[in-house]
């Protein structure tokens, strides 16, 4: 019988033929926990008797929400984890490597065909290369780190075809705020979204990550996209060996299939305080804002920062704004270095902070006030997520924070397309 | 049985950060300290207000979001003997069972208003509406997951059977 993707990884990781509904018992081949969690993880593991991880080798632990630690009891939580990983061998990743799901996509440990946990809703991230990656709690992460194994219910299978030609300054953040507009917060509830179509096989894989990665944005358990040349020649600039992994057969059976055509696609905005009530940036625009953050595991890539320092050349950031860049990596970091780009940031006017999550998760770096507006190229726009319940996060593409910044309010980007 | 309690009311997508936002939960490492802020964005008196026994009961997709295990740990140290809703986000849901925190899908549950009395039995798959005299039906939870939550979760599961569940 036919398979799609998700069938596919999850019938190797059981060792058995599976289908949608079917419950498994499937082996792990990766699994992250971050400092939002670790201190939960830790003590279940102990609490279970845990004495070993399963395969130390396979276990990721990052330093990236809370890095480097603002308080003392995250201060605590970071020396717990720092003896945890010691203790067992465990990959560390200290303060100021980046955002976990971008490290884990530039690790090795993620691979097309794999099966990967993490103790973070946004590991379904590494779908883009092909990757059965989902989010678990804490609890559960404690148990794969005992045993290598984890339930699954296969989840069905929702097919997204872009297709079309991108307009220019619109981009892969553009298309998934309109998909999550248009399926909304629970529409694909325990499903599986695979994004395909012209659009997603001429995108580039860091264009791809940001559209996988906020598949759970409409409640998916994963996004994925099948592996090409592009995913392999990208693992392989990164230094890992080829792994291959599945295409979906073209008779499998799909709960649901969407079609976008994304021609006419105008920048998107996802406005206060849901994820899924998306406009068009044209439609907000002028609103005065206080904070830009370009960066997280969904747009803090080289692509994501090259689109930014593209707009802000030469130009600097509106007085009365402050304009956060991260870079997702410490490798991100250096790339952009040596491009020049974070000179373009700094002679802007905008700060930069070290690797890792920021202000998304309101951790630190960037905390808002009451009343204040801030424009994100983050994932999540809830109330009080990035400070005060009584502020507004606005979800946009690099490229609408860029031109936001330098105008100080919510500005398209087209407004800064070059002539001819 | 669950036994009896007030409902205390919320609509569709409750998210995480709702539940327990950010910045507390990146900040307070300790639960009653944490707790004191649950729903505070939405609802400030929720935490001072509610007692031991009572049951949230909400809309569409409760607990959508992040993966924080936080949200349902904060809201079972309120004592909160369970949440029923229309739907769950599927991280919220697991983690819920995992910590041994009663979670229900009711398709009625609109029906309820904030403040009603109910009575709650899961495995009898019913809620009784005290308040206004009827009676819905709660989908009943797979075995495998009723397993989890009749131990408590699966720290407890672990601890008295020695193994996972699917070991």
């Amino acid at each position: 019988m036919s398979k799609t993707i998700s069938e596919k990884i999850l019938s190797r990781a059981s060792g058995r033929d599976v289908y949608a509904g079917d419950i498994i018992v499937a082996s792990i081949d990766a699994a992250m926990m971050h400092d939002g969690m670790a201190q939960l993880v830790i003590n279940a593991f102990k609490e279970m008797g845990g004495k070993n991880l399963w395969d130390a080798e396979r276990v990721a632990v990052v330093i990236d929400h809370v890095a480097p630690s603002a308080y003392e009891s995250f201060s605590k939580v970071h020396k717990m984890m720092r003896e945890f990983a010691f203790k067992h061998n465990a990959r560390f990743y200290e303060v100021g490597s980046g955002v976990c799901h971008q490290l884990m996509i530039e690790s090795g440990l993620v691979f097309p065909g794999g099966l990967v946990v993490g103790s973070d809703s946004h590991t379904c991230t590494y779908g883009a290369l092909g990757v059965f990656a989902t989010g678990i709690g804490s609890t559960e992460m404690a148990a794969v780190f005992l045993s290598g194994k984890l339930w699954f219910k296969v989840p069905e299978t929702i097919k997204v075809t872009v297709e079309g030609e991108l307009q220019p300054m619109v981009f892969p953040k553009d298309i998934i705020l309109k998909i999550v507009g248009t399926v909304k917060a629970d529409g694909a509830t325990y499903k599986a979204v695979e994004f395909g179509g012209s659009v997603i096989k001429s995108m580039n894989v860091e264009g791809r990550l940001t559209i996988t990665n906020m598949a759970v944005e409409m409640g998916a358990k994963t996004g994925i996209i099948e592996p090409d040349s592009k995913t392999y020649a990208f693992l392989k600039a990164l230094g890992h060996e080829e792994k291959r992994g599945f295409v979906s057969d073209e008779d499998a059976d799909f709960c649901e299939s969407l079609r976008f055509d994304v021609s006419d696609l105008e920048p998107q905005i996802a406005c206060p305080h849901a994820v899924d009530n998306v406009k068009s940036v044209k439609e907000v625009e002028g609103k005065e804002i206080n904070q830009v953050f370009i960066g997280s595991c969904t747009n803090g890539r080289l692509y994501d920062l090259r689109v930014a320092a593209e707009i802000l050349r030469d130009r600097h950031v509106k007085k009365g704004v402050r304009v956060i860049v991260i870079p997702a990596s410490r490798r991100v970091f250096l790339e952009a270095l040596k491009e020049g780009l974070i000179k373009v940031f700094l002679d802007s006017g905008c700060v930069i902070c070290n690797p890792g999550c920021g202000p998304c998760a309101g951790g630190h770096q960037g905390i808002l006030a009451p009343g204040e507006i801030c424009v994100s190229t983050s994932n999540r726009n809830f109330k009080a997520r990035m400070g005060s319940s009584e502020a507004e996060i606005y979800l946009v593409s690099p490229a609408t924070a860029a031109a936001s910044a330098i105008s100080g309010e919510i500005t398209d980007p087209r407004r800064f397309l070059k002539e001819g | 049985m669950l036994g009896r309690g007030r409902a205390w009311k919320f609509g569709d997508d409750i998210n995480t950060d709702y539940i327990i936002a950010g910045k507390y939960k990146l900040s307070i490492t300790d639960i009653d300290e944490l707790s004191k802020h649950a729903m505070e964005a939405i609802m400030p008196e929720f935490s001072a207000k509610v007692k031991k026994g009572d049951f949230i009961v909400a809309g569409r997709n409760f607990g959508c979001g992040s993966s924080r295990e936080q949200a349902p740990l904060v809201l079972k140290h309120l004592g909160i003997a369970a949440i029923i809703a229309q739907s769950f986000a599927r991280i919220f849901y697991r983690n819920a069972i995992n910590i041994g925190l009663p979670v229900a899908e009711c398709r009625d549950a609109a029906d309820i208003r904030q403040g009603d009395m109910l009575e709650v039995d899961l495995q009898k798959g019913y809620v009784k509406n005290l308040t206004q005299g009827k009676i819905y039906k709660v989908k009943p939870l797979p075995s495998e997951l009723w397993a989890i939550l009749s131990e408590g979760g699966l720290v407890n599961y672990v601890k008295k059977y020695g193994k996972l569940p699917w070991q």
